[in-house]
């Protein structure tokens, strides 16, 4: 049982919460995630990135967006309320060391994951250069905490609303022409985002880490349904990545995997929107 | 063969019964031999394809008795040596068939913690049942004395009377032991290590214990109740159990070990990483590991789709790759699920198949389609990268392996596809990656089975290991059994300090 201590709305469809997770929060390390399960009977196990951890107060921060029933159910928790099921730390934590100069972007929810390895970066002496991006201005996430983290900010919205209206990759290909160019690039984001990061760091031999969240069961390696092919080879995201080398990965399988269950889970979306409606209505009655 | 209905059959057992009890003179062993083999009751195939309940009823009383009258009592009991735990079985067999059935269960209990399992789910006819001389006698080992039925009717009737008890636990020694996995060989260590009054925790990963006898066999080849009812004997024996704990990453096996005062770690973590072909086609939507496609419907309980959130993939057409339990499993489920056509392929015969025969009947009965001597060769795509064929190539049987077992040799030219919408590939799994990746010190061994001695040790001293994480992919009986050795040897060690 994981206590939500805090509950924060930050977008429409995005939601921070803080959960009491002690064993987590004091193993856990940046790029890792946790799978989480709403209801033990008959609820869907799902992974989650972790963006920040209190080992002191013994709390993790997860930050998700709503896309379908699993993320709908944990979005209706209130704050006090308790999440029957985290299991974690999941996956390798990133490597982190001292390459010079790194650029790290963030697309949407993305962000949450990539923050903690923006920290662990700077904190390992490198120089920071953050390009984060949304759809639109009221999507963007953890604008404070990444500007304030950063030698370099470049905000970004497909609309404009906010920032320089551009993709992501615009300010990184201008990123990369520069002499010195970055050593290292991190990108996070949906995977098309992720795609489009890696074919824009490639003609520049750049190195490239992207964070794959994949179709899971039980993220111990045991399932084989996060696998992705990585240079040709069949890898687990639980147990191989999550992190992988962005020029190696085949995202248009990825893209694919990842809509394995779009019907079905477009229509459980739809049955729990009207649940939750009636629950809502019964409430007022 | 024919459907018999179960009231038939034990109508008829207990008119034949009450014949034989009606005699005075013991029965000659000519006589046992001319008692029928009694046939197992079983739901209609046309009825349990579309149901997830058991499929084996079980021996109504006369049944049981009159199957045990089958056994000739044997001095050398060859079936106690195919015992992986060595069974006295004459003598529970003599008490099933004396209708002392309280009796039975003590006595198979001695030796087994989990009949009710192993009764349902142990390969009885290469065990027990192979070298039985009933079946000898009659030349036909699908004659042999159902070893395996009688245990299942013990151990049901116990549970059924509500006769079960959680063996005595000893005083509390103020020793800790941690269990990693909650399958039947942690099960078996679990209950072992408690009953001699150590503190035992055990570490699951998933949101439930009970391991592969709760995520990989179905409902209907293992009643989940019978295993939460195993678990929760544990409970009453005074073991912890902890769900979503995964050492290597929650905790580590050192941390176990140094900061939590563990005296002793037994790792039962079971198979990890399902294995692939490695052939073109693999990572297509619509291709799933057995182990993927068997979680979402046992754990996850994909079959209730009125309740269950977790998805399974709607399927038309199947093939399901493979020829063992698994395969079975995973082509009987998809009928289960709502396939129209399941076909099972495999580069073998029939007879090398690792499968139970009760469990290739079943499939069979049901109407999985079998192919035989042929394997994929790759899975074809459409523009959206989901499977709409397979491609296989024809096999036949050359010289006998390192197995033993004639290998099949392919056939030049001799493609063909079969037009299916998901693939199952069940061709096994490696064992669990993740305690290795993060336990420097421990010996592997090749294919990443850890490395240990006969009674269970591991290269780390006070670290013991057995089970599918040992033996590569076994059985549960076999799990058991070195879950039984492990952890006398950890008794041992703990009682010396």
């Amino acid at each position: 049982m994981h206590r939500i201590v805090e509950k924060k709305v930050l977008s429409d469809e995005v939601f921070l919460y803080r959960i009491e997770a002690p064993l987590i929060a004091e193993s856990r390390k940046p790029g890792q995630f946790v799978i989480v399960q709403t209801d033990t009977e008959y609820g869907e196990r799902i992974p989650l990135t972790i963006a920040d951890a209190d080992p002191v107060a013994g709390t993790i921060t997860l930050i998700f967006q709503v896309v379908g029933d699993a993320t709908h159910r944990l979005a209706a928790l209130p704050e006090g309320g308790v999440i029957e099921n985290v299991l974690g730390p999941l996956g390798r934590p990133t490597h982190i060391e001292h390459v010079g100069m790194v650029v790290c972007v963030g697309g949407g929810i993305g962000v949450a994951p990539l923050h903690p390895i923006a920290q662990a970066m700077k904190r390992a002496g490198n120089r920071l250069i953050v390009i984060l991006g949304a759809r639109t201005e009221k999507l963007i996430i953890l604008e404070s905490e990444m500007r304030a983290l950063s030698d370099e900010f470049i905000l970004c919205t497909d609309d404009g609303s906010r920032g320089r209206k551009a993709l992501v990759t615009e300010p990184l290909r201008e990123v990369c022409a520069r002499t010195p160019k970055p050593d290292q690039v991190v990108a996070i984001g949906p995977p098309i985002m992720m795609k489009a990061v890696s074919e824009t760091t490639r003609p520049f031999a750049i190195p490239t880490i992207v964070s794959l969240n994949s179709i899971m069961v039980d993220g111990t390696g045991m399932c084989g349904g996060c696998r992705v092919t990585v240079g040709g080879q069949t890898r687990f995201v639980c147990v191989d990545g999550p992190e992988f080398d962005g020029h190696e990965v085949d995202f248009t399988n990825l893209m694919q995997r990842l809509r394995t269950y779009k019907p079905f889970e477009d229509q459980a979306h739809e049955r729990c929107h009207l649940e939750l409606q009636i629950q809502e209505l019964k409430k007022h009655a | 063969m024919t459907y018999s209905n179960p009231e038939s059959l034990e109508r008829i057992a207990r008119e034949h019964l009450a014949e034989l009890e009606s005699r005075t003179e013991p029965l000659k062993p000519k006589e046992r031999l001319r008692i029928p083999p009694q046939v197992m009751p079983e739901q209609p195939p046309e009825e349990r394809r579309h149901n997830i309940r058991e499929v084996a009823l079980g021996y109504g009383p006369a049944q049981a008795r009159l199957e045990a009258l089958r056994c000739l009592q044997c001095k050398n009991a060859p079936c106690v040596e195919g015992c992986p735990v060595r069974i006295d079985i004459p003598s529970f067999i003599r008490a099933i068939a004396e209708n002392r059935p309280e009796e039975a269960i003590a006595i198979i209990k001695r030796n087994s913690i989990l009949p009710a399992i192993c009764g349902r789910v142990c390969p009885q006819e290469t065990q027990c049942q192979a070298p039985c001389t009933v079946g000898k006698s009659l030349k036909n080992i699908a004659a042999a004395v159902s070893i395996g039925r009688l245990e299942r009717y013990a151990a049901d009737w116990e549970r059924e009377m509500g006769r079960a008890k959680p063996p005595e636990v000893k005083p509390e020694t103020g020793r800790k032991v941690a269990v990693i996995g909650s399958g039947p060989a942690s099960i078996t260590v679990a209950a072992d290590v408690r009953r001699e009054g150590h503190a035992v925790t055990m570490f699951e990963a998933f949101h439930k214990p009970g391991g592969v006898l709760l995520y990989g066999i179905p409902e209907f080849r293992l009643p989940k109740r019978i295993v939460e009812e195993e678990i929760e004997t544990l409970r009453k024996m005074g073991v912890e159990i902890r769900t979503n704990f995964v050492v290597g990453r929650t905790r580590t096996l050192n941390d176990l070990l140094e900061k939590d005062g563990y005296d002793a770690v037994f790792i039962g973590a079971g198979a990890g990483l399902p294995k692939f072909m490695n052939i073109e086609g693999e990572n297509l939507v619509g291709v799933f590991s057995a182990n993927e496609y068997l979680t979402r419907a046992n754990l996850m309980r994909a079959y209730d789709r009125e309740r269950a959130r977790t998805p399974i993939y709607p399927s038309r057409k199947v093939a399901v790759l493979g020829g063992g339990n698994v395969a079975m499993d995973a082509a009987r489920m998809a009928l289960r699920i709502g396939a129209a056509e399941v076909h099972l392929i495999y580069r073998r015969t029939e007879a090398e198949m690792p499968a139970r025969v009760e469990e290739v009947a079943h499939a069979k009965e049901e109407g999985v389609q079998f192919h035989l001597l042929q394997n994929a060769k790759r899975i074809l795509g459409d523009e959206y990268g989901r499977v709409r064929g397979i491609e296989l190539l024809r096999y036949e049987l050359g010289e006998p392996d390192d197995s033993g077992r004639r290998r099949p040799v392919v056939i030049p030219e001799s493609e063909l596809v079969m037009e299916v919408d998901t693939v199952i590939v069940a061709i096994g799994n490696e064992p669990n990656p993740l305690i290795r990746q993060t336990t420097p010190g421990l010996q592997i061994a090749r294919g990443g089975t850890l490395v240990v001695d006969e009674d269970g040790r591991t290269s780390i001293p006070r670290v013991f290991a057995g089970g599918d994480i040992v033996l590569g992919a076994a059985t549960v009986i076999l799990a058991m059994g070195e879950g039984r050795r492990a952890a006398a040897a950890i008794n041992a060690m703990l009682a010396e300090k």
